[in-house]
């Protein structure tokens, strides 16, 4: 690991003054990714600024009859919340199935959007990776590597990673916003759905943040009801990231929103295959893969989304 | 404790003796009920504190990257991966270890069970297996629900299914999970 400096921002609007005009700077809050990622020196802070002590820690109702739910709200205490048990329980079951107890006691809201992909390329320094390493290559792609556990859709010729989040796939579901702040005092609320870039020739721009800017909270709209689940297949039964994961909403009339992880570079949702929901699974993921670029190893998850898809609504349909 | 954070900025011409300060850091947190201030390199994880620099080995280096569960220790009440947490970001926190859960002539019920049950082989996991095994029990008891909750609003129910699931981010290579499982399932019904 790199040497760094440390310092403990007192709340948002410090740390966002403490990162600007320091490319070294990075903030720290549960640390699970960021600090595994400083050990193989993928990531190099000359600076960390730790933001665990903000008060952004609270889940709070909003005006518009939604949830507002603090950066720094633990993934163990957000899962457990009442409202987000009854009100949104796609993101409890999504959080849940994500990563151990341990790691679930540290992760913060803010960082789990923040989390970098598990591509095996992308971890081992040894291998050409243009995400961590821009213009270098890609072993995955370039060298005939292992794909199999990688994207399929949104993908480009430069990088074929996912996103390795659950909870970002129930928020995306939810139509979540982002809320940010930068050291300008600017605050902007940005949806979900445009806060991940997609990899195009630049894989290792992966969000709209600019410098500095920090995350505050996410907030989700008024609960819209339903039949809510999560179903995320996975190499073992627990402790593992997704092959494919379907977040779901049905609501009694067949309508609904269908979302996917594990087969693209962000929470994969299109509307154009949530109207498709009352004609089955093969309707939406027509639509909502329509497109997908999978190599010869990942193809298996294409058939994947859509039975697991079919599965979850035979389920919906007996409740 | 770092010194006031308007004073950490490295300016051109620094002297170099500021810059080396800058990557070091004093952090007081109470460890099994006693205070202890250590001096570290920032880049200190709570794990090499409390093995290298407070000697309370008891805490294991599995993988070093949370997925093992070796290192596992409680910070101010809830388990933790401690190789994947900085001991500067503890200060004033309340950790405890394997060292503060029992001693050998005064073991913790969870650490009979699994002496009882062969809870182990080799017991290089067991520290943070028993770590875990009780805030298991604990976070049944508080209602935090896991991924084989059937339920979200009743009751959860401590099952074997419950236990398999919130323990799998503690792996025993041996494989000695059926014998935890029991030494679990004792404890959880408040069996000797």
């Amino acid at each position: 690991m790199r040497e760094f400096s440390f310092e403990r921002a007192g709340d948002a609007g410090q740390a966002a003054t403490l990162a600007a005009g320091d490319t070294g700077a990075k903030f720290i809050a549960g640390g699970t990714n960021l600090l595994d990622l400083m050990k193989l020196e993928i990531e190099t802070p000359s600076r960390l600024i730790d933001v665990t002590g903000t008060g952004l820690d609270r889940i709070e109702q909003t005006d518009a009859g939604g949830l507002r739910i603090g950066a720094m709200v633990r993934n163990t205490d957000l899962a457990a919340d009442d409202r987000i048990r009854r009100d949104y329980g796609v993101l409890t079951r999504a959080l849940v199935a994500g990563a151990s107890g341990q790691l679930r006691n540290m992760a913060t809201s803010g960082g789990n959007l923040l989390q970098r992909t598990r591509c095996p390329y992308f971890y081992d320094t040894n291998m050409a990776c243009n995400k961590r390493s821009p213009g270098a290559g890609c072993a995955a792609l370039d060298s005939g590597g292992f794909t199999r556990p990688l994207g399929v859709i949104g993908i480009s010729d430069h990088c074929i990673a996912t996103h390795p989040s659950d909870m970002a796939v129930a928020m995306r579901l939810l139509d979540a916003q982002v809320e940010t702040l930068d050291a300008a005092g600017n605050s902007r609320s940005i949806p979900l759905e445009e806060f991940y870039l997609l990899p195009g020739d630049t894989p290792e721009r992966e969000t709209v943040l600019e410098p500095g800017e920090i995350i505050t909270a996410v907030t989700l709209p008024a609960p819209i009801g339903g039949h809510q689940a999560y179903h995320k297949v996975r190499d073992r039964a627990s402790y593992a990231f997704a092959l494919v994961s379907v977040a779901l909403v049905r609501q009694a009339d067949g309508s609904g929103r269908v979302a996917l992880g594990g087969v693209a570079p962000q929470p994969w949702r299109r509307a154009a295959a949530d109207a498709e929901l009352p004609n089955g699974a093969g309707a939406v993921m027509a639509r909502l893969l329509d497109g997908a670029r999978p190599t010869a190893q990942n193809a298996f998850k294409i058939t994947l989304a859509e039975r697991t898809l079919a599965a979850m609504l035979a389920e919906a349909e007996g409740n | 404790m770092t010194t006031d954070m308007t004073d950490q900025r490295s300016a051109p011409g620094a002297d170099p003796g500021d810059r080396a300060a800058q990557m070091r850091s004093t952090v007081r947190f109470t460890v099994n009920g006693e205070m202890r201030e250590i001096e570290i390199d920032n880049r200190t994880t709570l794990l090499d504190a409390l093995r290298e620099h407070l000697r309370l080995t008891g805490t294991k280096k599995g993988c070093d990257h949370g997925q093992c569960g070796a290192c596992t220790v409680i910070v101010n009440g809830r388990r933790v991966n401690s190789c994947l947490t900085l001991a500067v970001m503890q200060d004033g926190h309340e950790i405890e270890t394997i060292e503060g859960i029992g001693a050998p002539d005064a073991l913790d019920p969870m650490q009979a069970a699994f002496v009882e049950h062969d809870g182990y082989q080799c017991g290089y996991c067991t520290p943070g297996q028993i770590c875990s095994a009780r805030a298991v029990l604990d976070e049944i008891a508080a209602g935090i629900p896991s991924h084989v909750t059937g339920d979200l609003s009743a009751r959860i129910e401590i099952t074997e299914d419950e236990i398999r699931e919130r323990m799998s981010g503690n792996i025993c290579r041996c494989g000695a999970y059926a014998n935890m499982m029991t030494a679990i399932l004792q404890v959880s019904r408040g069996a000797p």
